[in-house]
């Protein structure tokens, strides 16, 4: 399949991000130029305000908003330091460098403008994200990278010096890291028909190695534990561009289960930003239920665990899940959880050859 | 009480032998009391005639006289009023002698330390002093004296008078005594300082022994009225004094002696008060009894009817000259003043005067710098026992958002016709309760206007940073939204800053 016609979309987006930085600017130079201390208006983050919206299955803020003043004179400080986040953001985007949060903390220091922490910092750059409507990786700011993706899809660079080279993700076998040159590549082709997001190495690779891709033509994503932001906006990109259902293979506890429901709506924390939840990806295992069915070797459900099931019941995210809900009391009644490696017991291809197949038919349905 | 045995021993034996109490304890303090005595002898006699004083202060050195020890010489020059020639003898060969017994604020009470500083340098070096006067009349005198201990006379070695040519008016003395410079060094430059604080009018120089300058210099012309001569009040005699005033009076009956020696005591107060103690008004006064004297102390005290004794006697150094004083020495960024209204202990009146200095040079020591007064003389020694001391330790500061660790300083002053010192070396004021309370008023009302001061100071440091925090970040926005704009100047950002700025300036005028 090949997707020629949405080539440029990455292109587009960088250019979109580059507009609302200079607008930005502009908004300020203006007000300035005019006379007028310069003031900018942001929705709040504010836990009052964080919204769950039943739509879009994600986190929205709501419609308080907080103003910002170069008047204030305890906004002068931050203000110039979003100001000088968005003239970096602009220089980084502008010349395609990436750099990270701590980069930006030190960057700073070159401009004298010094953050008390790196905590000051990574405020600063969430507000811009806020204000813009964009996430970091977008500024080219990314966390540091731990997640990759293999499988049958060829990808196009947009980064700079690798222009128009195209790698196919099959080409290394412990997967390509999903860092800042892929997450700006265009889709070239696929012949994949699924996605399925695995949250442990250990067992990406094993299905790397029983050819998962091949069997059940899939690409095949780890997310090594909560997925990053850059990887939830690469899986949504495989999802809405693709149009290639996912599927997500967590261990069969509370935490398993979140990682999941985070690819799928999203956090609290990023409730400024759209675009980086897949609400049509499916929670393929391990269930509380399949705990039970494949009679899997446990553990028992410790306090902490017990305690994240009563915060996830009531969370907005899992109220209208039926299986979630249904999942949730299940590992409370049983009290026992159990990791994607326990299905080692009936031999190290058995998650590949009988679990996988059943679960992706039994989740497709849903 | 030593007085009491002037008339059995010579006064001057009585101090030779008990010159611990005159200040005159060890070498070093030797040389601080002798210059000490000598400077404020000269600042009374120009003082007296409302003369500006001129009072230059040096001391040279003549030889070793111990391992410790030094020889000096001391020679003190003023512009006062001079003295009389036939009075020039005992002034300074006859201790006791002079005219400080009537009742007026002046530097020295006993007549004593000018003469003590001499008998002292006679003691220790057996060399005469020399002194030179002249009221600016026709003659200059010149006295070569020594003094005869036992019989308390001056013994007249030279005496020379010269043609004032110039109209030179004031007084020389020069004498040698023993005593250690470098220990006394410190305290004596303190001395300057704090006599130039509270008599700003004067000029001082002092040239030590190694030949150094100090100079004071005159900072204010105006000069606070001399004090008037006052008899005294009832309510503060003793039975030394009454005797002292029976053996003088011209007076032959009880109703004149009251009338014309006390204060406050006119014909009615006089024919009450002789009532009031069963007292003859015919009887002569020359005639009581001892009994009868100490029976008149006692009802001179517990009469009612005596007016509280009027202040014209006292000259304090008024808000204005302290002010000046305490801005010439320590140029400090604010300061402030109060002079209390005059008020009694024991039928002796005084006033007190405070100020507080903060900043400028005013030392930081980590404890508040007290500098205290009695008829303008610094008072160097004893600091913790002075009561000034313990009203200040006493006090809440926090209160009036004073720290010990700020550069403080704290100027109390009390002038009275009988300072309660509490030693007769005069080095701290004792703990009288009259006293307490109108010092502790006074540093009150000070300390009120430093609170002002402070949190205006405060006020006006937040303002600062206010505009230090808009100056320093407004221009950064512009740089970096210009930036972001991909314009090619800053946007004008003066308006801005004034803006701030003016709106600093109004809150922080007067």
């Amino acid at each position: 399949m090949a997707m020629k016609k949405r080539k440029s979309s990455i292109l587009e987006r960088k250019k979109e991000v580059l507009e609302s930085l200079e607008k930005f600017g502009s908004d300020i130079y203006g007000q300035m130029d005019s006379g007028q201390f310069p003031s900018i208006s942001m929705p709040s983050r504010s836990t009052e305000n964080i919204n769950y919206d039943a739509d879009l299955r994600q986190f929205i803020l709501g419609d308080r908003t907080v103003k910002r003043s170069a008047r204030n004179i305890r906004h002068v400080k931050p203000f110039t330091q979003l100001t000088w986040a968005a003239m970096f953001s602009n220089e980084l985007a502008s010349q395609r460098k990436t750099s990270t949060l701590r980069d930006v903390y030190y960057s700073a220091q070159a401009y004298e403008m010094t953050f008390t922490d790196q905590q000051e910092s990574n405020n600063i750059i969430t507000d811009l994200e806020t204000v813009l409507g964009y996430s970091r990786e977008d500024f080219n700011i990314f966390p540091e990278e731990r997640s990759a993706v293999f499988g049958n899809l060829v990808i196009e660079y947009t980064v700079p010096g690798y222009e128009g080279r195209t790698m196919d993700l099959t080409s290394h076998p412990d997967g390509v890291m999903i860092g800042p040159a892929l997450t700006s590549s265009e889709f070239v082709k696929t012949t994949a028909d699924k996605v399925i997001a695995i949250e442990k190495g250990g067992l990406f690779t094993r299905f790397v190695e029983e050819n998962v891709h091949k069997k059940y033509n899939a690409l095949l994503v780890l997310t090594a534990g909560q997925a990053p932001r850059a990887t939830r906006q690469f899986i949504r990109r495989l999802n809405q561009e693709l149009k290639l259902p996912v599927y997500i293979f967590t261990d069969g506890d509370p935490w398993g289960m979140h990682i999941a429901m985070v690819i799928i709506s999203g956090s609290a924390n990023a409730a400024h930003l759209r675009e980086l939840t897949t609400p049509d990806a499916k929670w393929s295992g391990v269930w509380a239920t399949d705990i039970v069915n494949y009679k899997l070797p446990t553990d028992p459900l410790d306090e902490m665990d017990m305690k994240r099931l009563y915060e996830l019941q009531k969370d907005p995210r899992y109220q209208e899940d039926k299986l979630m809900q249904r999942e949730i009391k299940t590992f409370m009644k049983n009290k026992r959880k159990a990791e994607q490696e326990a299905f080692s017991r009936y031999g190290l291809t058995y998650i590949v050859d009988e679990y996988l197949p059943a679960k992706l038919e039994e989740t497709k349905r849903k | 009480m030593a007085q009491t045995t002037f008339e059995e021993i010579s006064a001057a034996d009585f101090f030779y032998r008990n010159r611990d109490i005159a200040g005159f304890t060890n070498p070093s303090r030797a040389i601080f009391a002798a210059v000490r005595e000598l400077v404020e002898n000269s600042l009374d006699a120009a003082e007296s005639a409302k003369i500006l004083p001129d009072i230059y202060v040096r001391l040279s050195y003549e030889g070793e006289a111990s391992q410790e020890t030094q020889i000096y010489k001391l020679r003190v020059e003023d512009n006062g009023i001079g003295i009389q020639p036939k009075h020039v003898p005992s002034a300074f060969g006859q201790v006791l002698f002079g005219s400080k017994y009537k009742l007026k604020q002046q530097r020295g009470t006993f007549g004593l330390g000018g003469k003590m500083a001499i008998l002292y340098g006679q003691i220790t070096t057996h060399q005469p002093a020399y002194i030179t006067s002249s009221t600016g009349l026709a003659k200059i005198y010149s006295y070569k004296l020594m003094i005869d201990i036992q019989k308390n006379r001056p013994l007249i070695l030279d005496r020379r008078v010269l043609i004032n040519k110039r109209q030179w008016r004031g007084t020389v003395v020069e004498f040698t005594l023993e005593g250690d410079y470098f220990r006394a060094m410190p305290k004596l430059l303190d001395y300057f300082k704090q006599t130039a604080m509270v008599n700003p009018y004067a000029n001082l120089t002092f040239v030590d022994p190694k030949g150094r300058l100090y100079k004071f210099a005159r900072g204010i012309k105006d000069m606070p009225d001399p004090p008037k001569e006052t008899r005294p009040h009832p309510y503060g005699v003793d039975v030394e004094l009454l005797q002292r005033l029976i053996q003088i009076t011209p007076y032959n009956n009880m109703h004149e002696f009251l009338r014309n020696h006390f204060h406050r005591i006119g014909d009615i107060t006089a024919q009450k008060f002789l009532d009031f103690s069963a007292l003859s008004p015919s009887k002569n006064p020359k005639r009581l009894s001892h009994e009868e004297i100490v029976r008149l102390m006692h009802n001179l005290k517990k009469f009612k009817d005596f007016l509280p004794p009027d202040a014209s006697c006292l000259s304090p150094l008024g808000e204005d000259l302290l002010k000046a004083g305490i801005i010439k020495e320590l140029k400090p960024e604010f300061a402030v003043v109060h002079q209390r209204k005059p008020a009694t202990y024991a039928g002796h009146p005084f006033i007190v005067e405070v100020g507080i200095a903060y900043g400028g040079e005013v030392p930081k020591r980590g404890t508040f710098v007290i500098y205290r007064f009695a008829n303008r003389i610094p008072l160097l020694y004893d600091e913790a026992s002075d009561i000034s001391v313990r009203v200040i330790t006493a006090m809440n500061w926090r209160r009036y958002r004073v720290q010990p660790d700020m550069p403080i300083a704290i100027l109390v002053h009390i002038c009275s016709t009988k300072v309660p010192y509490k030693t007769v070396g005069k080095e701290f004021i004792s703990d009288r309760p009259e006293v307490r309370k109108e010092i502790a008023n006074g540093l009150r009302e000070v300390a009120r206007q430093v609170q002002h001061f402070m949190s205006k100071r405060e006020h006006v440091d937040r303002e600062r940073k206010r505009l230090g925090v808009f100056s320093k970040y407004l221009p950064r926005i512009a740089q970096f939204s210009t930036k972001l704009a991909g314009k090619d100047k800053p946007p004008d950002i003066e308006r801005l800053l004034k803006s701030v700025k003016q709106f600093g300036d109004e809150e922080t005028e007067e």
